[in-house]
């Protein structure tokens, strides 16, 4: 599943990227690699971006960028 | 050589010092900490990026430069930022001197990503002091950090502090001043075949390029994990030879087809190595991961509350930076009355009277009057860029300002424009992507700033002198949403050609909410006000003595200032441009306002004053009754009602500032953009006025 189709709370482990644009690499160094931890904190009061934990910080991004990453649930 | 001898060299050494870090770590507080007042702002040659540059009194004979870098994540050189902290490390930015130290703050709360950097600036081989920051709060989290077997591992000095409290400043001082040694050895390691064709890579960068080793392994890793690099440009200028480029797509097909991910391969081993130091330094004993973070986003973030406290914080800001403001300002501008008048009183009038009241101490007041406006928005802005708030409000409003292909970090600027859009262009420093930050700056003047007030209020006064103040009040919010409609739709039309990025990026970190330091509040406030004062106020205050000159001489012998005026310079101006503006209903007096309010725009209201209160219609007491009674030399009256709007929205659209374009050439390093923004307004000013000028005639209004 894509991550932003993963439920508000649940805890999940990043798999792959699909398809690669211009801030894959960036989202990649921000600590959205393989095999670490994810969730969805909350969705901002618009829908969208939404507020993710992961490596221990909060980082957003827009669903088009969560749509990019491969997770499963753990 | 004995002991003393190296750590004399060393000391000698060291006259450069860098201090890097990732953004909200704290690295602006080290370096204000380090620095004190002795602080340089200005901006790299030909970029938009800003360069502060200080200077560290070590003892009292030692002194060391320290430039501040653009807080960055990574080194990657993907952003404008990225490039300059790179260039500058590595001693290839032309202003600055090579960095003899690097001290890479740290957020000790968030280790692992801080990390990332620390290792990236290592593998250039500079010698790096790590400041570990924020350790109150890594330690409230519930984090033990090993700061000894941190140090041994990373094989650089660490200083655990608390910058904000100027905690473990004095060790940081220390070690810098005893000299840091470069002993590193890289420990991550990528795959053996990746290692080996990053070797071969490194090789021939040296060979070809003459790069030092360090750097030509950076390039090595950029070059084989971005498929689009090298960019064209550098191949074209010759930087990389096109046999190179061909020897490196082979070495990624030959990489891929083994089944190595060249793009992240890196990143992962950089990543792995790191999680392995932070497991064996930091006990995280996960008692309270920032639950008062957590239960503050539950109100500031949440769906309804959050956008109510957003907009009842910023209907409180805006209250007081036009009303609270309106108290000090009135006292200004009294002042400098009070001075002009004195000044008028003491001298015999002449030339040199009129240039002191009416050109300089007009033109000083006419810069200083905006001072506490600026000042209540920087207080703002730092305030909420210092707890935190900040990148909540980009949170939210993200999802508005991405339907005209904008990033959330614009709504701040764009706010900020509505007081004034000297600060708004100043406040899009926060975006990092060049080009959203361009677009930003490109129709934040269409926000109707304060200045406008004045004349907006004026012309509604003349438009409709009967109507009650509710009504007054709608027209005056209809010339707001115009402006606000005029912006987004530019944005929107930039995006989509001029400034097409591949797709707006929006990776936002949500950092801690954390206790604002009131002296840095304090600080960065005035930081930016002085810069305000030293960028506008010069230019202001020469066009004023311009303007001055312009509508004082050549000299008629007429007593009546308004036909001395038609006959001054500014006059044969205003009458050239007759023609051009006629069709937009206004005459050679309209004009002179016009090109007055280039000085500023309130600057329309005093030009008309002169133009009408003291020519033919002298009699008359208030300005509103002048227009009433101005009118063409056929006797057409002049300030139709359908001549009102059209002047309101000529102002809404244009951009009359000079003070504007100034900042705007400071910001986007040159005077190209500036010139483009002004050429843009003027046509979109002047097709709106027009077509509602004629457009209303066609349908029978005056």
């Amino acid at each position: 599943m894509l991550l932003f189709e993963l439920e508000l709370g649940q805890l999940a482990e990043i798999v792959c990227f699909v398809g690669e644009t211009a801030v894959t690499q960036r989202m990649e160094e921000m600590g959205l690699i393989p095999g670490e931890e994810v969730k969805i904190v909350r969705y901002a009061p618009l829908g969208d971006p939404m507020e993710i934990e992961i490596k221990g910080y909060h980082l957003s991004l827009r669903r088009d960028e969560a749509a990019q990453i491969k997770v499963k649930r753990k | 050589m004995t002991t003393s001898t190296v750590e004399k060299e060393t000391k000698k050494f060291i006259k450069t010092i860098a201090i890097a870090g990732n953004p909200n770590s704290g690295k602006t507080t080290l370096f204000n900490a380090f620095t004190k007042l002795k602080q340089k702002v200005g901006n790299y040659p030909g970029v938009t990026v800003e360069k502060k540059m200080g200077e560290l009194v070590l003892a009292k004979d030692r002194v060391v430069n320290v430039i501040d870098l653009p807080g960055t994540y990574s080194l990657a050189v993907r952003s404008m930022d990225e490039q300059i902290a790179h260039d500058v490390l590595l001693g290839k930015e032309k202003s600055t001197q090579k960095p003899d130290v690097v001290v890479c703050v740290v957020d000790a709360g968030n280790l692992e990503r801080n990390l990332y950097l620390v290792s990236q600036i290592q593998d250039m081989q500079i010698p790096i002091v790590v400041a570990l920051n924020m350790m109150d709060e890594a330690k409230r989290q519930g984090k033990r950090i090993d700061v000894r077997k941190l140090s041994s591992l990373l094989g650089a000095p660490v200083v655990p502090m608390v910058a904000k409290r100027q905690e473990g400043m004095d060790e940081m001082k220390q070690v810098v001043a005893n000299g840091v040694e470069a002993s590193y050895q890289r420990q991550w390691k990528m795959s053996p075949d990746m290692e080996e064709e990053i070797e071969n890579v490194v090789k021939l960068l040296v060979e070809q390029s003459g790069m030092s080793r360090p750097e030509a392994f950076g390039d090595a890793v950029r070059l084989l994990s971005q498929a689009n690099l090298p960019r064209e440009e550098d191949v074209k200028s010759g930087r990389y030879s096109s046999d190179f480029v061909k020897v490196l797509r082979n070495i990624q097909k030959r990489l891929t087809g083994k089944g190595v991910r060249c793009r992240s391969a890196a990143i992962e081993a950089r990543y792995g190595w790191i999680k392995w130091v932070v497991h064996q330094t930091v006990v995280d004993k996960n008692i309270k991961k920032n639950v008062i973070t957590q239960k503050i986003d539950a109100v500031l973030t949440h769906k309804f509350l959050g956008l109510g406290i957003f907009v009842a914080l910023m209907g409180f800001m805006f209250y007081l930076i036009f009303f609270l403001a309106a108290y000090p300002m009135g006292w200004i501008e009294a002042g400098f009355e009070g001075l002009a008048s004195l000044i008028a009183a003491n001298m015999p009038p002449g030339d040199l009277q009129g240039l002191m009241t009416n050109g300089i101490i007009a033109g000083v007041g006419g810069v200083l009057v905006f001072l506490p406006q600026i000042l209540i928005l920087y207080f703002f802005i730092s305030l909420l860029q210092d707890t935190g708030y900040m990148s909540r409000a980009a949170f939210m409003m993200d999802r508005l300002m991405s339907k005209v292909g904008l990033h959330g970090k614009s709504f701040i600027p764009l706010l900020s424009s509505f007081a004034c859009a000297i600060p708004g262009v100043m406040a899009s420093r926060t975006i990092e992507n060049p080009k959203d930050r361009l677009v930003t700056i490109l129709v934040a003047p269409l926000m109707s700033c304060s200045a406008r007030l004045p004349v907006y209020t004026i012309m509604i006064a003349a438009l409709i002198p009967e109507a009650t103040a509710w009504e007054k009040a709608r027209v005056m919010l209809g010339m707001y949403l115009l402006g606000i409609l005029g912006a987004c739709l530019m944005a929107w039309l930039f995006k989509k050609t001029l400034l097409k990025s591949q797709r707006p990026v929006f990776l936002l970190e949500l950092p801690p909410y954390r206790r604002p330091s009131f002296r840095a509040v304090i600080m960065h406030m005035w930081e930016r006000s002085r810069l305000f004062l030293r960028r506008a106020g010069t230019i202001i205050l020469t066009l004023s003595i311009v303007l001055w000159v312009l509508m004082t001489y050549p000299k008629s012998d007429s007593l009546e200032p308004g036909e001395a005026l038609r006959g001054s310079y500014a006059g044969q101006l205003g009458q050239f441009i007759e023609p051009a503006i006629k069709p937009l209903g206004y005459d050679w007096r309209i004009g002179i306002g016009l090109i007055g309010s280039f000085a500023a725009r309130e600057v329309f209201v005093s030009t008309m004053n002169i133009v009408f209160n003291l020519s033919e219609e002298a009699e008359t007491d208030t300005l509103r009754e002048a227009f009433a009674k101005a009118h063409w030399p056929d006797g057409r009256p002049l300030f139709t009602p359908l001549v009102c709007i059209s002047l309101m929205i000529f102002f809404v659209f244009a951009l009359q500032c000079v003070s504007t374009l100034v900042i705007v050439a400071r910001e986007t390093g040159g005077w190209g953009w500036p010139f483009f923004q002004l050429s843009y307004m003027t046509v979109l000013a002047y097709v709106a006025a027009f077509i509602v000028y004629q457009g209303g005639r066609i349908f029978g209004f005056t």
